[in-house]
């Protein structure tokens, strides 16, 4: 008996330290590591570590060092679901994902139920108004893109006809119903509605059905490697263009996928790790010396988003309070002056949605070109 | 509406013809050695992933990488496939086998999800993507060289089951095994041949794919399937069988995407095979009971 409270008084302490990791910020990534939806879940994912490693090399959020810690959805609405309750079990201070926007939705109710602040990479326009106080955009809604695009598609391609090739998950399918929705407010006509699944590779049948629709210019709404699939069966079926699309067709996988044949594409980018700005340039740099590759839209997203939590729990919470973050999101606006890490100046309003400067590019000799820098929505 | 036709059918034969070179896998190890492989769809991805590493971590050009991912290949996915798992296996019967292939496929598309990330990854083409003009349709040369290349491997395949000695003993092996033993051919060597010769298909089909879908870990799913199917639609115990099974796959599937539905194009290679299985379910040029390569 005696052997056994010795035993316990050497663990007391033990635990103790044990707990001491108890004390750290908790922040979960449930994202789409592996799946059809690696390359922006695995980015984004990245970005958010790349963050985590140098907030806690300076001492943390107030103090307390980051333990972030990852579950993969393997972009499967089910697995995203169980995953979610999963971190949700694990008292995190800052939910970051999902990525995909299926995976939102189904994981809403459980996030809301738990009022834990949650910034999600997807894009549906719909996400932002399940009514969730707590969700949190890290890129636009395709509300907000959709038509800056589609203004780029009359006033600088000056297509009358265009047509669509989109996936058919939440992503594609509300991009899609709101590209409709802008052509026609535009009197552009869609002459080729093609769908998609994700996951596909061979693309040669709807190539051929853009390819007999002979439109202005083809809109390619998909994500980053069935975009690249789709870009170069069209080349090989000598299909011209012009290529348009939103920053997935434009983004760093698709062209290093895609190779030649992205070339010439243009389009609406969020994001993008190519933008001329200083502190998108440096971040660049040390998520590739980091991590061995160019970073697309998604990295810059998990990474701000990290930024995000430490600057509004420091400067305008003090304390780790979900609630209070949550209301102090609300109507905020970071500059890179505040908070470095936030890269661009970005604001959000009182549903979530995000607003900063987007950009005009095209690809090429397969680089991303800004074209023309837009201003902020609120501007 | 002549060139879209022209169009798919020249992309459908391409597609088909892997299908093929993977079903003609399918009907050789049956043959020889009652073994189906449900791995076959990863053995057509993992040689595109041995020529990738062979030019990123050893740093060679493309086509030093291709043969030596070709002899990895042949290595791992014919002689050590055979020895370490179907030899200990094929002796408790075909169920157990084909439940340890199963797992073997789950082995390695996890094995090169982690070693080599989940993300898909560009893999150098084989002919330059451009593309020529056959009556109004432009008809990629890439697609051509695919078909080439297959029906090469094909008839290559053919004259040696055919016209040489080793062939011969082959298909003596597979006819029946008894005979051929008491004839005095090393039964256990062609076999281990067939293994061989469908390791190699195997790593042709994925080079010759690859380029076009890109190096992924998840790619054997679906192939694995449609070679499957294939096989079993053109007849599992012929290798003209499996020739045909996996064109008109190819062919059938492109133009259901193009003038039906392109939600419904992987029903379509089922729907074939339940109809098949009904009607003709030794396949369209198989024989009943019959075992011939």
């Amino acid at each position: 008996m005696r052997g056994l409270g010795f035993v316990l008084a050497l663990s007391v302490p033990m635990l103790l330290s044990g707990a001491a990791g108890a004390a750290d910020v908790k922040i979960a990534y449930v994202g789409e590591i592996s799946g059809s939806g690696a390359v922006s879940g695995g980015n984004f994912r990245d970005g958010a570590i790349l963050a985590v490693e140098e907030i806690n090399a300076k001492g943390g959020i107030l103090k307390d060092k980051i333990a972030l810690t990852n579950y993969d959805t393997q972009t499967n609405p089910g697995v995203a679901r169980s995953q979610m309750q999963k971190a949700i079990d694990g008292d995190p201070y800052v939910l970051l994902g999902p990525i995909f926007s299926g995976n939102v939705k189904v994981t809403n109710q459980l996030v809301k139920d738990a009022e834990i602040p949650q910034f999600i990479g997807g894009e549906a326009a719909e996400l932002i108004t399940m009514g969730n106080p707590y969700m949190f955009r890290t890129s636009f809604g395709q509300q907000i893109g959709m038509p800056k695009i589609a203004n780029y598609i009359r006033d600088e391609i000056k297509a009358k006809t265009i047509a669509l090739i989109w996936v058919n998950n939440d992503f594609g399918k509300g991009g899609r119903d709101r590209l409709m929705k802008e052509m026609a407010a535009r009197n552009i006509k869609i002459v080729a509605d093609v769908s998609t699944e994700s996951g596909q590779a061979d693309f040669a049948a709807d190539v051929v059905k853009l390819k007999s629709a002979n439109a202005d210019a083809i809109f390619v709404y998909s994500n980053e490697e069935e975009c690249a699939r789709i870009m170069r069966e069209a080349r090989k079926q000598g299909l011209k263009g012009p290529f348009v699309g939103d920053t997935t067709l434009l983004s760093q996988k698709t062209i290093e996928l895609a190779g030649d044949a992205a070339n010439g594409v243009i389009g609406h980018v969020g994001l993008t790790a190519d933008a001329p700005i200083p502190e998108v340039a440096d971040f660049t740099a040390k998520f590739q010396k980091r991590f061995n590759y160019k970073p697309d839209h998604n990295g810059i997203k998990g990474y701000t988003a990290v930024y995000a939590v430490k600057y509004v729990t420091e400067k305008k919470v003090g304390k780790f309070d979900r609630k209070a973050f949550a209301k102090a999101m609300h109507g905020l606006t970071i500059t890179p002056k505040d908070e470095p890490g936030i890269l661009i100046e970005t604001g959000w309003d009182d549903v979530g949605e995000i607003d900063r400067i987007s950009f005009l590019a095209e690809v090429v000799n397969g680089q991303q070109k800004i074209a023309k820098t837009l201003p902020k929505l609120g501007k | 509406m002549l060139a879209d036709i022209l169009q798919l059918l020249v992309a459908g034969l391409a597609t088909g013809a892997i299908y093929a070179l993977v079903a003609i896998g399918f009907t050789l190890l049956w043959q020889t050695s009652q073994t189906i492989n449900f791995a076959q769809g990863e053995f057509v991805m993992l040689p595109a992933f041995f020529v990738l590493i062979g030019m990123s971590y050893f740093g060679l050009s493309f086509w030093p990488a291709v043969a030596l991912g070709t002899v990895v290949s042949i290595i791992t996915l014919g002689f050590l496939f055979k020895r370490l798992m179907v030899d200990p296996m094929i002796r408790h019967g075909v169920l157990p086998l084909v439940i340890a292939t199963i797992g073997l496929a789950i082995l390695m598309k996890e094995a090169v999800r982690e070693f080599y990330g989940a993300d898909a990854q560009p893999f150098p083409p084989l002919a330059a993507v451009t593309n020529v003009s056959v009556f109004g349709a432009a008809i990629d040369v890439q697609s051509l060289v695919v078909i080439a290349i297959s029906i090469a491997a094909v008839v290559a395949l053919q004259l040696f089951l055919n016209g040489t000695r080793t062939g011969r003993c082959m298909q003596a092996t597979a006819q029946n095994p008894t005979v051929a033993r008491l004839l005095g051919i090393p039964v256990e060597r062609m076999i281990l041949y067939t293994f061989l010769i469908n390791a190699a298909l195997v790593t042709l089909a994925s080079i010759l794919i690859t380029p076009i879908y890109l190096a992924k870990f998840t790619n054997g799913e679906w192939l694995g399937l449609y070679a499957f199917i294939a096989a079993i639609v053109g007849g599992f115990n012929q290798i003209r069988g499996a020739i045909v099974g996996g064109l008109l796959l190819g062919v059938i599937d492109n133009f259901a995407a193009a003038y039906l539905s392109s939600q419904y194009r992987m029903a379509l290679p089922l729907l074939i095979l339940i109809v098949v299985i009904l009607f003709r379910p030794q396949g369209l040029l198989g024989r009943v009971e019959e075992r011939t390569i």
